[in-house]
């Protein structure tokens, strides 16, 4: 557990830092294009269609998966693994490490997912249909494709990291699990540079945008740039997307050798569980994991500049947030709060990871990116300093705090604090 | 389907799992591995879109005489005689 007192009392061996970032998001294939599309008002979210569910939006990703895999090498992975290995290869090219000469038994990938292996499974079952279901048809290729570690795995194989490498499963909470097992790794010795973050491939199966949709928690709009709509009050549900985000980690000690830039230190964390519900989520244990989060990192909520949410447009989840945010920084004047997926959709298991990425440049620009598809505030979603329609400027930031919340009641929160010697 | 048939449908399915290589100098004596960037894994590529495409079972033991074109050609001769190209 990190030390209740401040981080900066903590050696440069326990303090970890970002020091290189690679993303694909629906609206930018990298963190720059990411951050114009964000302050520009830029959605990432268009109409979609996919098989037996039909029509439907969706956001999708157009990143260059030739740019780091073969044509074959594509075929026999996964999309998730081709997101991962994409945004793997940028993180590293960003970091500006010494990759070729780099000790690659060192380094540990950890990629936190909401889920993996349904696309497959129902690619093999549509497949085999045809057959009339004789599973002679079913592919030798289903079983390394869908092990819960083939997105990390995929990675592994590209980059010939031969370090501990897994997945996190940890519903949508597992971008800030994947970011917060990297850390964790690194205090642990366990390995000298962490790739972690999260993906998701999740719009390639039917299944998420049925199971939504029976839940009464997909969104529709006749505009697609409208239809992910955090706090509004004509919100309707969730826009399921694509993307990825990896984050490369190293103890400070380590990039403060190399003089690598550092877009961030790893503040504080903490993940708790709700044990209330397999949906519905508990604004108090939501309370309770920023609290906690709060008191590892030695702050207190007045010092958070910005507070990343996980709302997802969702009626109840949208709310429940707000009230835990409402419990903790009710007295903060400082504290601004935004929602990136109103831009790009739900991301599931990178959204954490890449909600994260798509802030953190507000420690250089001084400037909070918004909440879009505000046109009528919920009084309900009313917390006093959302930040609605317009970036706004709020100066000099010390402190981001990412919410990332999932199913099964799992709760994950991080706090990244502006590097300074 | 004829030899040279059974040939085309071969380099066919393998544009398809080593869409990389480039197929039109291969050497039919010489083994796929020697030219082609194939695992096993990919083997059983071939042995699947066999059995998909014309309904051809090939047993396990039997997998070896897949190792070149002209082998596999040879092989899947008397199997395919009566399979039509699509």
């Amino acid at each position: 557990m990190i030390a209740s007192s401040s981080h900066t009392n903590l050696p440069d061996s326990q303090r970890v830092v970002i020091t290189g970032i690679g993303l694909t998001s629906p609206n930018g294939n990298s963190p720059a294009e990411y951050r114009a599309a964000l302050l520009s008002g830029r959605s990432g979210v268009r109409p979609y269609e996919i098989r037996y569910f039909g029509a439907t939006l969706a956001g999708v990703c157009d990143f260059d998966a030739l740019r780091y895999q073969s044509k074959k090498d594509i075929r026999r992975g996964t999309r998730a693994g081709s997101v991962a290995i994409y945004c793997a290869n940028e993180a590293i090219k960003d970091s500006g490490l010494d990759w070729k000469n780099f000790d690659r038994s060192t380094v540990g990938i950890y990629l936190g997912v909401t889920e993996h292996g349904n696309v497959e499974t129902e690619n093999e079952i549509f497949l085999i249909k045809g057959y009339d279901y004789d599973t002679a048809f079913w592919s030798h290729h289903h079983n390394p494709r869908t092990v819960a570690n083939n997105p990390a795995g995929e990675v592994a194989l590209n980059m010939g990291i031969t370090g501990p490498h897994y997945t996190l499963g940890a519903a949508c909470a597992a971008g800030n699990a994947g970011l917060i097992q990297g850390a964790q790794m690194l205090r642990l010795g366990d390995c000298d540079l962490a790739l972690a973050g999260g993906v998701s491939e999740s719009i390639h199966t039917f299944g998420i945008f049925a199971g939504f949709n029976s839940q009464g928690a997909l969104a529709k709009h006749a505009e697609p740039a409208k239809a992910s709509r955090p706090f509004d009050l004509q919100r309707n549900g969730i826009v399921v997307a694509e993307g990825g985000c990896v984050f490369i980690l190293e103890r400070l000690e380590d990039a403060k050798r190399r003089q690598a830039r550092i877009y961030g230190e790893l503040a504080g964390y903490a993940i708790n569980t709700d044990a209330t519900d397999f949906v519905l989520p508990n604004p108090e244990r939501q309370a309770q994991c920023v609290e906690l989060a709060l008191r590892r990192a030695g702050l207190a909520p007045e010092q958070i500049d910005i507070v990343s949410t996980h709302a997802t447009g969702t009626d109840s989840g949208d709310i429940q947030e707000c009230t835990a945010l409402r419990k903790v920084f009710g007295h903060s004047t400082r504290t601004n709060f935004n929602n990136t997926k109103s831009f790009i959709g739900h991301a599931m298991g990178a959204a954490g990871a890449l909600e994260l990425a798509g802030n953190l440049p507000a420690f250089d620009d001084g400037v909070c990116h918004p909440t879009i598809n505000v046109d009528e505030l919920d009084p309900a979603c009313e917390l006093p300093g959302l930040v609605l329609n317009q970036p706004r400027e709020i100066g000099r930031t010390q402190y981001i705090l990412n919410n990332s919340f999932g199913m099964l009641g799992i709760n994950s929160v991080a706090i990244i604090k502006k590097f300074s010697v | 389907m004829s030899p040279a048939e059974i040939r085309e449908e071969i380099v066919d399915i393998l544009s398809d799992i080593t869409p990389d290589d480039d197929l039109g100098a291969l050497d039919d004596g010489k083994p796929f591995r020697e030219q082609l960037a194939l695992d096993s894994m990919d083997f059983l590529d071939i042995v699947m879109e066999l059995r998909k495409r014309h309904r051809v079972q090939i047993p396990e033991e039997d997998y070896g005489q897949l190792a070149s074109m002209a082998s596999t050609v040879t092989y899947l001769t008397p199997k395919m005689v009566d399979c039509v190209r699509k």
